[in-house]
């Protein structure tokens, strides 16, 4: 079977920063691959090597500096990345669910999978809606924040689990070919050896505009429009204790005895 | 199309928070585009629910009887069914783990356009302004979009509706397709149990990501030994396998209400508060003056914790 990864490469911002209109001014930000795209690679690369995936492919909407990031999944043990971009993306501030799901779709029913993988959100703008809007877009099957898949897939059914709130967990069957949205904790995701950081390079990356893939632009005009960002208002009424590591632990033990949790 | 159409949670039997939640962020809506507030109760005993959601500010509920517990298929299907019959200007729902199983769905069928997590909204009758947060919290955003959307609320946001209403109760028919349900739900399972019960515990020390490697969480068994407090994390402890599933604070993990939360290099995330805010008296030990835990903690440290650490195992054990 062949699985598609949506991989996307998304902004980390440090602990102090300055925000430049409504984006974060660029000196303070990183890039890093999405951490729960992270576990879902992992998964399907732990599918192949158990001989239930023949192909494991990446999918990933960003401009030619997140090839690096797309390296890492290629290294990681993916066989090859699709990566779309085009120059009507690069002004946009924020790309919302439907133009996303615009895109992943064609790239999906290009590439024909049985099982698509991705991230139950991403770290920078935490939608968390993408994976179900493209699965419901391609008449796909889904399960969102899939915690747990056992690795038989028989019959052409995934058996998940979801991971529900308050420590609950639903077990679920889902008829193939699904979109499942990955949620972290589902593996534990490698690192990259050196061996597959220097396969990475050889390994092929397709890189296709929206024409390429039969999109018009016109679709995916963004409906969601950013119009402020900044810093939440704290209403911190903390009472920070000052002084040196001995002096604070101190102050933090003194509290411990007078609340009677600790002598 | 003016009004709105709000959809209640459940699991096994129970209504969550949330769907009393969604009647106060709706009825909010609802005023502000001069329309009626509609309930949808779908799936479970649905009767009963509609008789505990008929609160003040509703004035319409739906029930959709079909199969007794969340089927994503199932509430796509009626959701899309109400919104043809009632077309109202927004459907609310939460951003539950189910909520974001169906709402995207339902936006992509519909073709609307669809913002999560939302902390606070507003409108004018035309331009819905909807709050978010980015960056796991560091900041925050409003997002503007015209005409009708599909909304998700983020929980514990709005406070939840009370009295009682005098809203029409009416059963919906809706038209299942069962060839279109592609997944069964076959049971639930409990996870985390195990040998320690956190919720129980009157002193908990409590590690996130600032431990940075698994040896170093020796360090903070040392203190919880020394205190005689019990160890808890923050979920990327439990999910690096470091610590088993009983030991995780949180929206998925344990809600917990010690008399004294110690929270070592823990940011705190929205879905870890959630799980800790009840605390009597919440520590906070992090380097970052600006992290989101700071918001809810009484007393902090910001200080490196591998510095401050040992500092109070000595004091404990001098």
């Amino acid at each position: 079977m062949k699985i598609l990864v949506t991989v996307k490469e998304v902004a980390t911002v440090e602990d102090e920063f300055e925000i430049d209109g409504t984006e974060i001014a660029e000196q303070y930000l990183g890039a890093d691959l999405n951490e729960w795209d992270d576990y879902a690679i992992e998964e399907a690369v732990q599918l192949q090597e158990d001989g239930i995936a023949d192909e494991v492919v990446t999918v990933t909407i960003g401009p030619e500096d997140c090839e690096q990031t797309i390296r890492q999944a290629l290294a990681k043990g993916a066989d090859r990345a699709v990566r779309v971009w085009d120059d009507t993306l690069e002004d946009v501030d924020l790309l919302d669910v439907n133009a996303k799901t615009e895109i992943l779709s064609a790239v999906i029913e290009e590439e024909d999978p049985d099982l698509v993988l991705s991230g139950v959100q991403a770290g920078d703008d935490s939608f968390a809606a993408t994976g179900v809007s493209v699965a419901e877009n391609i008449g796909f099957q889904w399960g969102a924040v899939v915690n747990h898949l056992e690795h038989d897939l028989d019959d052409g059914i995934a058996s998940v689990r979801r991971e529900l709130e308050g420590g609950v967990e639903e077990l679920t069957d889902i008829e193939l070919p699904a979109v499942l949205t990955i949620q972290t904790g589902i593996n534990e995701p490698r690192y990259a050896s050196l061996r597959g950081i220097r396969q990475a390079q050889q390994k092929p990356m397709d890189v296709k505009a929206l024409a390429d893939i039969g999109v018009d632009e016109s679709t995916i005009e963004t409906e969601l429009e950013l119009t402020d960002m900044y810093e939440p208002e704290s209403e911190s009424d903390v009472t920070t204790w000052e002084g040196s590591a001995d002096e604070t632990a101190s102050e933090l033990g003194d509290l411990l005895r007078d609340k009677g949790v600790a002598q | 199309m003016t009004d709105v159409l709000a959809v209640a949670d459940h699991r096994r039997g129970e209504l969550r928070d949330v769907s009393y939640e969604i009647i106060t962020a709706g009825r909010q809506l609802a005023d502000e585009t001069g329309g009626d507030l509609h309930l949808a109760v779908i799936s479970g005993t649905v009767d009963e629910f509609a008789e505990k959601l008929n609160r003040e500010g509703v004035d319409a509920i739906h029930t959709v009887s079909h199969g007794e517990e969340f089927n994503h298929d199932v509430y796509s299907q009626a959701i899309t069914q109400l919104y043809d019959d009632l077309a109202p200007q927004f459907v609310v729902t939460p951003n539950s783990v189910n909520g974001l199983d169906y709402a995207p769905a339902v936006a992509n069928e519909l073709d609307l356009p669809i913002v999560t997590d939302t902390v606070d909204l507003e409108t004018d009758g035309e331009t819905l302004i909807a709050t978010r947060e980015m960056y796991g919290g560091k900041v925050e955003t409003t997002n503007e979009l015209e005409g009708d959307a599909i909304v998700t609320i983020r929980g514990a946001e709005w406070p939840a509706a009370e009295g009682t209403g005098d809203a029409a109760i009416e059963a919906f028919e809706a038209d299942i397709d069962e060839d279109a349900v592609g997944s069964t739900v076959s049971g639930f399972e409990e996870v985390g149990g195990g040998d320690v019960d956190i919720s129980e515990a009157e002193l908990l020390v409590s590690i996130g990501r600032g431990i940075e490697e698994e040896e170093n969480l020796d360090l903070i068994r040392d203190l919880a030994d020394t205190l005689d407090a019990t160890l808890s994390s923050s979920r990327p402890i439990v999910d690096n396998g470091w610590l088993p599933k009983n030991r995780q604070v949180g929206q998925s993990g344990k809600v917990v209400t010690p008399d004294v939360y110690i929270a070592i290099g823990i940011s705190g995330a929205v879905q870890h508060v959630a799980g800790m805010k009840g605390s009597d008296t919440i520590v906070a030990i992090n380097t970052d003056p600006n992290a989101p835990i700071m918001d809810i903690a009484d007393y902090a440290i910001v200080d490196d914790l591998f510095d401050v650490v040992p500092e109070l195992i000595e004091e404990f054990e001098g």
